[in-house]
């Protein structure tokens, strides 16, 4: 399902996945990283007003100045485990051009004086990178060696206190966040951890600007991101699009609908659900009325014979067994919420079962070592919103899906 | 200030619920609940908020300034 779309439309722009592959053919389309110093990275990261594409949008330039301010060698940890079942984005950008996550790599590491950089990604794509930072230092290319890591298949692997027990050795399971890796993470040294995406956007604004940057995108949500399109499209893939591309775009460049749509989870595991509107601007701003947001680039197109409340148990009930053995409220709260929203969406009512999904929702919120249970609570009340009519349906024993009733 | 819960420590045995039940109440499965949401603690209430700090068996709790 790796493939990446062609023929742009609308506001489809390919700019981290064009041009050919090949380091060879990076050099003859980018030229080398021009040399830059801390202060001029973060100051290109801010006035591009880029955001992390890892899902939660912090500004890139604060985290780089909050490690390069936080004292003593800091380390950079480029993140590519995508845990993200639905999203394939982070794998096409190692597959079709890992010297722009590379690059960015150098320059997080040049902005924070970092003294060690790490990659870590999934198994199967170590050994093309490993044959590629050969290459690249034998250019000349890289400052930093960059030492590779294993990302285990699994949710939160990738959660970025995970990322960092995960190369120190104790397991990819997040830890508490009294003390948090910006001032003690990798080796006990500030860390920065950022989404692979993230840092590619930060390699061509180093080379074209960030006032090129902002030519993408909306005023207030400036550039391009990787989507992961799938479900009802007749070619899901990777797009690439600015923010606030209708939706209706990206489903198109994903080949279009192969039938009616009723709704579309837009952010991912942990995102939420949005009506099937074309021409709803996937952007941070149109999508935080339905509780969602672009998160990290998930699109996943619902088709109306299919039963919203059944497909977000299912998810649910993954999610579920994705729970990293730590926090008591997780480990109990999500196998409850999920086997209570499995018993609503199989028409097994009993009174009061929307009101017990929506309390579960709100008792596991905000009590992990990560937010994998707000995420998880979030989709599920998204779900309850979105399907409110399915809801009230089941309720009475019946499906508007399976019944044609859309 | 505010009470932090380190989750990955407790056990939920909910010694603190019982020495600070102005602030905590217990779950379904026994792991404490701020009452608030947050942990804000009131100045009254300092000195129960650190006696819980100092008993929790597992040293999951701890005060923190944010
Ligand atoms: C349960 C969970 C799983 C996550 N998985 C990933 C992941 O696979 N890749 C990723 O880049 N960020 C993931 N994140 C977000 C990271 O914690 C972190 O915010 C991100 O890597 C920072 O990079 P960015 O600012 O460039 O987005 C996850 C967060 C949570 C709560
Ligand atoms: S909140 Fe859940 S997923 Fe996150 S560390 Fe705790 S048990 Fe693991
Ligand atoms: S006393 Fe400590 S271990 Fe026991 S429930 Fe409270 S926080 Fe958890």
């Amino acid at each position: 399902m790796t493939s990446v779309a062609e023929a742009p439309t609308g506001r489809v722009e390919q700019r981290l996945l064009d041009g050919e592959v090949g380091l060879d053919a990076h050099l003859a389309r980018h030229g080398r990283l021009p040399i830059l110093d801390s202060s001029q990275i973060i100051g290109m990261a801010r006035d591009a007003g880029l955001t992390g594409r890892g899902g939660a949008g912090f500004p890139v330039w604060r985290k780089l100045s909050a490690v390069a301010q936080a004292g003593g060698a800091a380390v950079v940890v480029a993140n590519a485990a995508e845990g993200e079942p639905a999203s394939r984005k982070d794998r096409a950008l190692l597959a079709y051009q890992p010297n722009l996550v590379l690059d960015g790599l150098q320059l997080a590491a040049a902005a924070t004086r970092a003294k060690a950089a790490h990659l870590y990604a999934p198994k199967a794509a170590l050994p093309a990178l490993r044959r590629l930072l050969v290459a690249r230092r034998t250019a000349g290319l890289d400052r930093l060696e960059v030492t590779l890591h294993a990302a285990p298949d699994a949710f939160v692997s990738g959660e970025e206190s995970a990322v960092v027990s995960a190369i120190n050795g104790t397991g990819a399971v997040p830890a508490d966040k009294r003390i948090r890796i910006i001032q003690a993470g990798v080796g006990g040294a500030p860390t920065l951890v950022q989404n692979v995406e993230t840092l590619a956007h930060l390699a061509l604004i180093a080379r074209y600007g960030a006032g090129w940057f902002l030519t993408a995108g909306t005023a207030d949500e400036p550039g391009t991101f990787l989507a992961t399109v799938s479900g009802a499209v007749r070619r899901p893939g990777v797009i690439e699009a600015g923010y606030g591309v209708p939706l209706g775009d990206l489903i198109a460049a994903a080949g279009g609908a192969t039938m009616p749509l009723q709704a579309v989870l837009i952010g991912g595991y942990h995102g939420g659900w949005v009506p099937a509107d074309p021409a709803l601007p996937v952007s941070r701003r149109a999508l935080e009325p339905f509780g969602a947001s672009p998160g990290a680039g998930v699109v996943v197109a619902l088709p109306a014979n299919a039963c919203g409340l059944g497909e977000t148990a299912r998810i649910a009930g993954y999610l579920a067994d994705q729970v990293a053995g730590q926090c008591g409220p997780c480990i109990n709260g999500l196998p409850r919420m999920a086997a209570t929203l499995a018993d609503l969406a199989a028409r097994r009512p009993r009174p009061g079962l929307p009101a017990e999904v929506e309390r579960l929702a709100r008792l596991v919120s905000g009590r992990g070592a990560c937010r994998h249970p707000d995420g998880t609570a979030r989709l599920v009340l998204s779900a309850m919103r979105a399907f409110e009519a399915d809801v009230v349906a089941h309720l009475h024993g019946r499906c508007l899906a399976t019944e044609g009733h859309r | 200030m505010r009470l932090h819960i380190d989750w990955t420590a407790c056990d939920g045995r909910g010694v603190c619920t019982e020495l600070l039940e102005e602030m905590l109440t217990e779950d379904d499965w026994g792991y404490p609940v701020l009452r608030d949401g947050k942990g804000e603690i009131p100045r009254a209430l300092d000195g129960a908020a650190r006696r819980a700090v100092d008993r929790c068996p597992r040293l999951a709790l701890k005060l923190t300034q944010q």
